[in-house]
Formats: structure tokens, C-alpha cells, sequence
């Protein structure tokens, strides 16, 4: 402990309840200041203060305190160290490497072991790419390295520093605690500028400013990049009950997703889900770079057993990292599974300082704290002057699987992108089991352009020709329900087959087959052309009065249900095939019926 | 020696305070000696703020009054002794033996609470565990260091199927070797803890199994510790003794209850149904204690059971747990009332962790697509049937006739089987095949070619 430290002003201890404690004695501690309380040196943050009473959540398990411990400021919001070194890492909700931590306890995570942060030992290769005499303003870049063999990190200027470079140290192999540039400020201020800088996680890192999203993140999920696309910068929310594959779609998203850089927060969830992450990221090459999908991944673990209160701060830890990625001009997407534990971790807290509640005990500053979340995603330029973007992605586990639940309710007010997961599909063992009727994107206007240039002039037009068809099949449903199939005419009946094409062999994907797991736009765009094709041609054979029995050709439309799996990624040419086969099928039966 | 305090301020329930105390932590260990007759209950300190202590009392609390009782802390935390000697015993929710066996002494001392693993250390299950029932083996497959609760009933036999999966479950051939079970009775009818004892005498596991139990006469506070105890008994035996252990808990439903009256006699804020709104995180800090540790044998298989009030799966006690679990094993009432056992609803019924651990080199290489398939046709079955019920079975069109056929199939062969009949996974898969061939070969969209070629029953 430095001199300066034994210095500071200690609060003690007052009262403990859980992971909230109250201490004395604290007139000089800040709002949001992270401190240490007790023998321990538990990692706390200050939530209130009131006179000379501060009261305090703590990261982690607080048995063991007693009344008059010490609480001893650091001087700082809880903040994260940004730098290289967080790439192919797994970390926990507040930035401390679980590796490292293993290092220090085998198996379980203890309390107390402090702050540890990224790597500050490693060497990391670096190229300055200033000079002395330099202007450098905030948030430009000073130098790069190789983070991992996909991603360059750009060491930046922190957002809230500029001016002249005065010395600039040679290439070579530094660590993040190494001065690599000193700049002076207008007045005449020398600021130390290394590898890493440290960030508050409550304060969204700053842009040039925000720009309209214009293109799609590509999923290789059909469901998704077709019916409901999520814009580069823009935001999603998935809600499902449990067992409706939440968290499958969100790690199928984490593997496929084209952007630059994937932050995985596993909120409040299962400790196994993290370890299936970890074993099988490595493994999974990704389509653009030819890499494993590890080397653009950050993930952030805080499994639903760990502290209550860090839980919490994940959810920001995370969209931290994610900013500092932006802020190099990268396109960053962050799952977040849960945001659902987020709240309640809330919830919890709120309970604790025994506030007034509000709808099922939440707090009445949730739908605030939801709106500041996801408001932190965007397509910006960056201070450098790059265009970069946040796309965030939130599950959403409703209480009872009822969307009515606050959570549900205020997140579907600030995301434009709700894919709502369905039970009685999940049970049939439809998956992804997106329900079409309930999901929205409020992308497809902005991104038809896109679509138009980048995959084929009709491809929104043939989005909505097929989703209005499933809305009939659906009507059609009921009635069948009631009375039959048998009785409704034909050409009702050739709108159940063909929705049936759509949803079993077009909708639902399977993310254990090496092709079907991820599906490049093309072949998602032919795959629904061809069925159109299928639909257009019955349609006419229809006119001609052939009952749907005879244009329903069982081989044909059991080509349609496997094309998914016969039709390679890299070659479409079986599609033109199968739209012969429909052709020949009718010719024959065309002919038949004219004459 | 730590102070000894005379005055109780106040008792509400379970919860007594005390003030004007000094160096007490919080989480310690609490003995409440009554004057005179110097019975001792345990309690734990829950709240201090400045001089008042609020403690949880383990036992009832009736009989106490301000001036009966000593208060001793401890300056200790709620450990239990640790040692293989466990094994064979029977003890209350605070860990006291309560079969007049002698005390379990040892160095190793683990406090009741745990710890999180940290999820580098973990280990992804993948070993399939036979449990001889076709409904689970085949469409919601228990892995080795899975959570997988059932989700039952009042009145179904959850207990006769917790007691056959115990009896039957077998991993390969060298079974039983270094295999336990803690068993945890939470607020349980003396009954059902009878039924249980019984029927591990019947499988011949007694001696290996520890017992924690909790009458539903007994006090509610204790029933918060019974689980934590018998995980943290699982936890020395499964990764420090490298043993591969099955708990079983039941009931949830009364552990959740406990919690709740708790929480009320602490006037917290209560959110969905009266229940704490840190239930989601208590309930984790139980179940996330199953698993398995990289590079180490050993395994913590976890089997709770929760009665769902009303039936209903969107009650807060199954809803949580399915969030937290991974999958859940259904029982549903109506197959119960067609005498069909075990009554495994199959549609809500899931096991996430079966993906991973079953298919060539586990069970068979046609395994996930017969499951699926099931799934599908036996769904496509409850649309018939809601169908049928409009327009009768016998205005069904032909493939429909078949599904209603296959659907009473199914559940008389598939999912019936004895109490004591043991299927193995081959017989299931290819009991399963059987019954898929009443469909017409076009209905079975799940099922590969090739598998179709090598598995399905010639001549039909």
C-alpha cells in the first residue's frame, strides 16, 4: 500500500445485509466509487451516499465481515483496464481473468483475491506509427499490435486526452504498463500514454457521432438474415421461457455473426454454458477469416452461483469492451444472455436498499437503465474518424414465458429487433424456434436498399410475398382445426403445402450440420426463391383446376424439405436442377389438364 | 472467549434479535443454550447493523423468551465435518446424525455454502448415463454431472421414478464402483422418507448413501441448510474423494416455500407471488454446485425434485428452476390417470446436455434422429387428437388415422414400462424404430437415408 493510500480517509463499517453494507465515516467517498471493505479487501461499489453514511454493493461473498472492519477508497468508478490481452480471454463481471484467477485456486473462486486485470506481463510486439511534433487528438490511433492473428489492436489516445507528441519510444516488444508516447496538452501538461488506459464502465465511451445503420449483420441464420435482419449498430432482444433455445441462438449468433468483433456476456447463467463456450469456440472456423472463431471473442462470465451484485456490473463491463473495440473502427456485436438476471440482479439490490417498488418488485428505474443499455449500441464515427458500429443482442428470460413481464415490456420499447422464441415450436422441435408471427424487424425499410443491391433486386419483395403467406397458412390453421383439411378448396390447401416447405425446410435450421449451421445470404436468397418458384408454378396448375393432390409431386417436395442439407454452400447448381424437375413435373400435368 | 449475550429483543418466526452485540461477523454460527434445561438450537447471524444482530434460528423457536436463553456466537462459520465415513449415515437438515450413530469427526471442515467453480475449471458432461427408462434414455438423455430436475406433481410418482433411476442407472460397465448417493429430504412427509430408505435397501446402496432429512414437522429454517449440507457432503466426496455421486433432493417446492416465509418474517419486498426476488439466485447457488472439474474423476449428478403447485410450469418454483437446471424431466397428469409409468410428458420434457453426449461413441449413431423424429410425430399426434376431438377419429384422412394409431402406441410400449423393468438404450432406439414404422416412410422428414436403410424394420 502506497503512502498516499494509507493516507485516504477509511470508512468503517456499519451494517451488513448481504452483498449491501453500510459504512461510517465516509463524507469524502465519491458516488460510484469502488472501494475495498474489510480484512478481506472485498471489491465494492459506492451505491448511496446520505451524510456521512455511504452504502456499499460488494462483488463478492461478504460472510465473514463484522461491524468496524475497515472500507478504504481507491479514488475511482469501478473501471476496466483496456488494452491488448482481452481477446480469447474469459473474464468475470468485473474484468478479473478467470485463467488467473484459476491460477490462484484451482477449482472454486474465492473472495478477496483483488483486482487483477489483463496481462501486465506479457510482451506484445509494437509498431508506433507517430513522430515527435505530432498532433494527436482524442481517441486517434498512436500505434499497433497484433492482439491475435485476426485482429490488430490500435492503441488509442483516450478519449478524454490530445496533444503534441513530444517523445515516442522505437518499435519493440512492451508491456501494457510501459510509457510508449508523451504528449503535451495546450497547457502544457505532459500526459504518459501506454498500451492500456483505464475506462469508468458507467460512462459511455464517447463518439464523433452517430451515424444511420445501412447494413445488415449477416447471421447465416435464415430466419434472421431473410425475415427479421438486425442492422450493424442496431438492437435486438430474443425473449423465450426456458428450454425454448435462448442461449443456442445466442451462441449461433456468437459463432456466425460477420462482425469484427464478438463480446459474449454469459449473465446469470449456467457455469456448464460457459464451458461448452470455451471447449467449443476454438474449434469452430470462421467463414471470413479462415481463423477460429476464439480470435475475435471476449467473453464475460458471470454464471448465475456467483456474487449478485457482479452480476450487475457485467452487463456494463461488457458494453465497455465493447466500446473500446469500436473505438478502433471495428463492427463489435455483444450478446448479452441474460438481461432478464441483469434485472432481477437490479431487483435484488433494489430490495436490499429497501426501495419503493414498482411492477413485480423491480425497480421504477428499470425501463431508465434498460433504454441507457441498449442506447450505448449505434453506428458511429469514432473520434479517429472510422466508422464503426455496436450491434447488441439481449436475450430475454420472461418470468412464466409470459412477454407481458416488465422486462420483456421495456425492452421491447428500445430495440428495433424482437425475435420471439415459442414454445409449442420448441416443443416440436422446430428450431430456431423464432415464432414468424410474433417477431419484428424494424430494419427492413433501411436495409432494403442493401438487399437490393447486395443480393437480388426482388429479395424484400420475396420476403414479404412468403411472410404473408405464412400469416394465411396461420389463418388457414384454425379453420383446419375445426373442420379438416379435406374441405377447404385447393387452393387454400396448396398454401398449407407450401408454408409447410417453408417452415420445415426453410425456417427451421440445424445448427449440428456442418452446412446448415451457417448458410451464406445467396443460398438463403435461392433456397426461398425456388420455393417461390414451387408456389408461382402450382398457382397456374391451379387455374387449370388440377387438385392440389396431383401438384403436390411427393419427390419434388421431399427434395425441398432436404435442400438444406443436398445443396452445398458453395454450389447452388442443384437449385436450377430441382426448378427443371418442377418444370418437366408440369409440363406433364399442364398438358394432361388442357386437353 | 467470545462474549455470551442473555436478552433477546425480539422473536418473529424463525428470526430473533439481539442488541448491543459486539464483534460478531456476519454468517457466524450462533448456539442458543436455554437456562435450566441447557438444550442447545443453532442459528446463524443474517443482518447486523451497528449493535443489533438479527439471527436465523435452525430449530423451533417456540419456548423462547427474552430471558430463557443464552446467546453464544461461535466465531465460526456453518461447517460440517467431512469424511468418507459419511457414507451409510443419516442426518438432520443441520448435519447432526439422527441414527444414533456416533459423530463424524475429522479435520476437514467445509462450510455449508460453497463456492462458485469457476467455469475454467469445469468440465463439459458428455457421459451418457443409462437409466434404463426408455423415455428418458432415448428423448431426454441424463448426462454424468447434469442438472436435471423432475417437474411433478402432487399425487405422481415422481418418488417411484427418482427410486428407479437410482436403482437402475448404470454408466458402461464398470457401474458402482465409486458411486454414491446423497440423498437430501426436504420438508418431506415421514412416508415418502420411509419409501425412499426402502427402496435403496431394495437396490442395495444403502451403505453408500448419506442421508439428510428434514421432516415436514421439522423447523423451516433448517430446511435452507438440508440441501446445502448434502451438496457440500457430494461436493467433498465427488472432488476431493473423486467419487461419482447422484443427489437427489426432494422437495424443492418446500425448500422455496421455507425461503419465502423467511423472507416475509423479514419483511423483505417480495416480488412474483409473494416469493423473494433473490429466489432465482439462491435457487443457482444450489443447483450450480453439480458438475464435473477438468483433468479429475469425479461428478456431481444432480436429480432434485419439485412438486409443481397447481400443475402449473410457469409457477415461479419450476419456472426459476428451469432456468437454472439444464432441461427438466416432466410429469404429466393425464398420462398418470391412464395408468401409463412413469408418466414422462415427453413434449416439455429436455435435456440440454444431450446433444453432446449422445450418438456413435456414446449410444448410437441414429440416436438424435430417432429423438427427434419422436418428438415431431408425437407432436404432429396432439394435433391429430385435438383434431379427432372436433370432427371424430373416423372423418380423420388415412395418415392421420395412423398418427392416432401411433400415438396409442407409443405410450402403451414406449413410455410404459414396469417399476422394475430395465430397458437398455439399444432396445429403446430400436423399440422406438418400431413404432416410427406405423407412420407412412413420407411422414418421417427427421430420419436420414442411410439410417433408414440400416434401422428400420424390414417388412412392415
Amino acid at each position: 500500500m502506497t503512502v498516499m493510500e494509507e493516507n485516504k480517509i477509511k470508512g468503517i463499517i456499519s451494517a451488513i445485509n448481504g452483498p449491501v453494507i453500510k459504512g461510517k465515516n465516509m463524507t469524502s467517498f465519491k458516488m460510484r466509487e469502488m472501494v475495498t471493505v474489510g480484512n478481506k479487501h472485498l471489491i465494492g461499489e459506492v451505491i448511496v451516499l446520505e451524510g456521512d453514511v455511504g452504502t456499499i454493493q460488494v462483488y463478492e461473498e461478504t460472510e465473514g465481515l463484522k461491524i468496524g472492519e475497515v472500507i478504504t477508497p481507491t479514488g475511482k468508478p469501478l473501471s476496466l483496464k483496456l488494452g491488448p490481452g482481452m481477446l480469447k480471454n474469459m473474464f468475470d463481471g468485473i474484468q478479473r481473468p478467470l485463467e488467473k484467477i484459476q491460477e490462484l485456486s484451482p477449482i472454486f473462486i474465492p473472495e478477496g483475491i483483488g483486482l487483477l486485470s489483463i496481462d501486465d506481463q506479457k510482451q506484445w510486439v509494437t509498431t508506433l506509427t507517430v513522430n515527435t511534433g505530432d498532433v494527436l487528438l482524442a481517441g486517434s490511433v498512436f500505434g499497433t499490435i497484433q492482439e491475435t492473428e485476426v485482429i490488430e489492436n490500435r492503441l488509442l489516445v483516450p478519449p478524454n486526452v490530445s496533444g503534441t507528441v513530444i517523445e515516442v519510444v522505437p518499435n519493440g516488444s512492451y508491456t501494457i504498463e510501459d510509457v510508449l508516447v508523451r504528449i503535451q496538452d495546450q497547457k502544457n501538461q505532459v500526459h504518459e500514454l501506454k498500451m492500456a488506459h483505464e475506462w469508468p464502465v458507467r460512462t459511455p465511451r464517447p463518439n464523433a457521432y452517430r451515424r444511420e445503420t445501412l447494413v445488415p449483420l449477416i447471421t447465416g441464420q435464415r430466419v434472421i438474415d431473410i425475415f427479421f435482419p438486425i442492422a450493424k449498430g442496431g438492437t435486438a432482444a430474443i425473449p423465450g421461457g426456458f428450454g425454448t433455445g435462448k442461449t443456442m441462438t445466442q451462441h449461433q449468433l456468437a459463432k456466425w455473426s460477420d462482425a469484427d468483433i464478438i463480446v459474449y456476456i454469459g449473465c446469470g447463467e449456467r457455469g456448464n454454458e460457459m464451458t461448452e463456450v470455451i471447449e467449443d469456440f476454438p474449434k469452430l472456423i470462421d467463414p471470413r477469416s479462415g481463423k477460429s472463431i476464439m480470435e475475435r471473442t471476449v467473453l464475460i462470465a458471470n454464471t448465475s452461483n456467483m456474487p449478485v451484485a457482479a452480476r450487475e456490473a457485467s452487463i456494463y463491463t461488457g458494453i465497455t469492451i465493447a466500446e473500446y473495440y469500436r473505438d478502433m473502427g471495428y463492427a463489435v456485436a455483444m450478446m448479452a444472455d441474460s438481461t432478464s438476471r441483469w434485472a432481477e440482479a437490479l431487483r435484488e439490490i433494489s430490495g436490499r436498499l429497501e426501495e419503493m417498488p414498482a411492477e413485480e418488485g423491480y425497480p421504477a428505474y428499470l425501463p431508465s437503465r434498460i433504454a441507457e443499455f441498449y442506447e450505448r449500441a449505434g453506428s458511429v464515427e469514432t473520434l479517429g474518424g472510422d466508422d464503426a458500429s455496436i450491434t447488441i443482442i439481449g436475450a430475454v428470460s420472461p418470468a412464466g414465458g409470459d412477454f407481458s413481464e416488465p422486462v420483456t415490456e421495456n425492452t421491447k420499447r428500445f430495440v428495433n429487433v424482437f425475435l420471439a422464441l415459442d414454445k409449442s415450436l420448441a416443443y416440436a422441435r422446430h428450431y430456431p424456434a423464432i415464432n414468424w408471427l410474433e417477431s419484428y424487424s424494424g430494419y427492413i425499410k433501411i436495409l432494403s436498399d442493401w438487399y437490393e443491391d447486395n443480393v437480388a433486386e426482388d429479395c424484400i419483395s420475396l420476403r414479404n410475398k412468403m411472410l404473408e403467406l405464412l400469416y394465411e397458412e396461420n389463418k388457414l390453421q384454425e379453420m383446419v382445426m375445426l373442420v379438416g383439411e379435406d374441405v377447404l378448396p385447393d387452393d387454400q390447401r396448396w398454401v398449407l403445402e407450401i408454408a409447410k416447405i417453408i417452415k420445415v425446410g426453410y425456417l427451421q435450421q440445424n445448427a449440428y450440420n456442418k452446412d446448415d449451421t451457417y448458410v451464406p445470404l445467396q443460398k438463403q436468397y435461392v433456397m426461398l426463391k425456388a420455393i417461390e418458384y414451387l408456389y408461382d408454378s402450382g398457382r397456374e396448375g391451379l387455374k387449370l383446376g388440377i387438385p392440389t393432390s396431383q401438384l403436390k409431386d411427393l419427390d419434388i417436395f421431399s427434395q425441398f424439405i432436404k435442400m438444406k442439407y443436398t445443396i452445398p454452400n458453395d454450389d447452388l447448381s442443384g437449385i436450377d436442377r430441382l426448378k427443371d424437375e418442377i418444370d418437366q413435373h408440369f409440363e406433364i400435368l399442364f398438358k394432361k389438364y388442357e386437353n | 472467549m467470545k462474549k455470551e449475550y442473555l436478552k433477546i429483543d425480539k422473536v418473529v418466526g424463525p428470526l430473533i434479535q439481539v442488541s448491543d452485540v459486539d464483534d460478531v461477523f456476519y454468517g457466524e454460527v450462533v448456539d442458543i443454550v436455554e437456562i435450566g434445561t441447557g438444550k442447545v438450537k443453532k442459528g446463524k447471524v443474517i443482518k447486523i447493523e451497528e449493535k443489533n444482530v438479527v439471527i436465523q434460528v435452525f430449530q423451533n423457536t417456540a419456548g423462547l423468551a427474552a430471558g430463557n436463553s443464552i446467546i453464544k456466537f461461535t466465531g465460526e462459520s456453518f461447517n460440517l465435518p467431512m469424511s468418507l465415513d459419511l457414507q451409510g449415515r443419516i442426518f438432520n437438515g443441520i448435519g447432526e446424525p439422527i441414527d444414533n450413530g456416533s459423530d463424524i469427526f475429522s479435520l476437514v471442515e467445509a462450510n455449508i455454502n460453497g463456492r462458485p467453480i469457476n467455469p475454467m475449471s469445469r468440465e463439459y458432461p458428455r457421459n451418457f448415463i443409462q437409466t434404463g427408462i426408455s423415455s428418458i434414455d432415448t428423448l431426454a438423455t441424463l448426462i454424468r454431472g447434469q442438472k436435471l430436475p423432475i417437474f411433478s406433481g402432487n399425487g405422481l410418482p415422481h418418488n417411484e421414478l427418482a427410486a428407479q433411476i437410482v436403482k437402475q442407472a448404470r454408466l458402461g460397465d464398470n457401474v458402482h464402483e465409486d458411486f454414491a448417493v446423497v440423498f437430501a429430504a426436504i420438508g418431506v412427509k415421514h412416508d415418502d422418507e420411509k419409501f425412499f430408505r426402502k427402496s435403496f435397501d431394495d437396490a442395495n446402496v444403502m451403505d453408500r448413501v448419506v442421508m439428510f432429512v428434514n421432516y415436514a414437522d421439522d423447523p423451516i429454517a433448517e430446511r435452507i441448510t438440508t440441501p446445502r449440507c448434502a451438496l457440500t457432503a457430494a461436493e467433498y466426496l465427488a472432488f476431493e474423494k473423486h467419487m461419482h455421486i447422484l443427489v437427489v433432493m426432494t422437495d424443492i417446492t418446500s425448500y422455496c416455500e421455507a425461503l419465502r416465509e423467511i423472507s416475509s418474517a423479514r419483511e423483505e419486498v417480495p416480488s412474483r407471488k409473494g416469493y423473494p426476488g433473490y429466489m432465482y439466485s439462491d435457487l443457482a447457488s444450489l443447483y450450480e454446485r453439480a458438475g464435473m472439474l477438468k483433468d479429475q474423476v469425479g461428478s456431481i449428478t444432480f436429480l432434485p425434485i419439485l412438486t409443481m403447485p397447481n400443475d402449473d410450469i410457469t409457477h415461479p418454483i419450476p419456472d426459476l428452476t428451469g432456468y437454472i437446471t439444464e432441461g427438466q424431466i416432466v410429469l404429466g397428469r393425464d398420462l398418470f390417470q391412464r395408468s401409463i409409468y412413469p408418466p414422462v410428458a415427453i413434449l416439455p420434457s429436455l435435456s440440454r446436455l444431450m446433444k453432446d453426449g449422445i450418438g456413435d461413441g456414446f449410444t448410437r449413431e441414429d440416436h438424435a434422429e430417432v429423438a427427434n423424429q419422436l418428438f415431431a410425430s408425437y407432436s404432429k399426434v396432439q394435433e391429430v387428437r385435438d383434431l379427432s376431438q372436433i370432427i371424430g377419429e373416423e372423418d380423420l384422412s388415412s395418415t392421420d388415422k395412423k398418427y392416432m394409431a401411433f400415438g396409442r402406441a407409443f405410450e402403451a410400449k414406449f413410455l410404459n414400462q414396469g417399476f422394475d423393468e430395465s430397458r437398455n438404450i439399444v432396445e429403446s432406439l430400436n423399440l422406438g424404430w418400431q413404432l416410427l414404422s406405423l407412420l407412412p416412410l413420407t411422414e418421417l422428414d427427421r430420419l436420414s437415408p442411410e439410417n433408414i436403410e440400416k434401422y428400420f424394420p424390414k417388412g412392415s
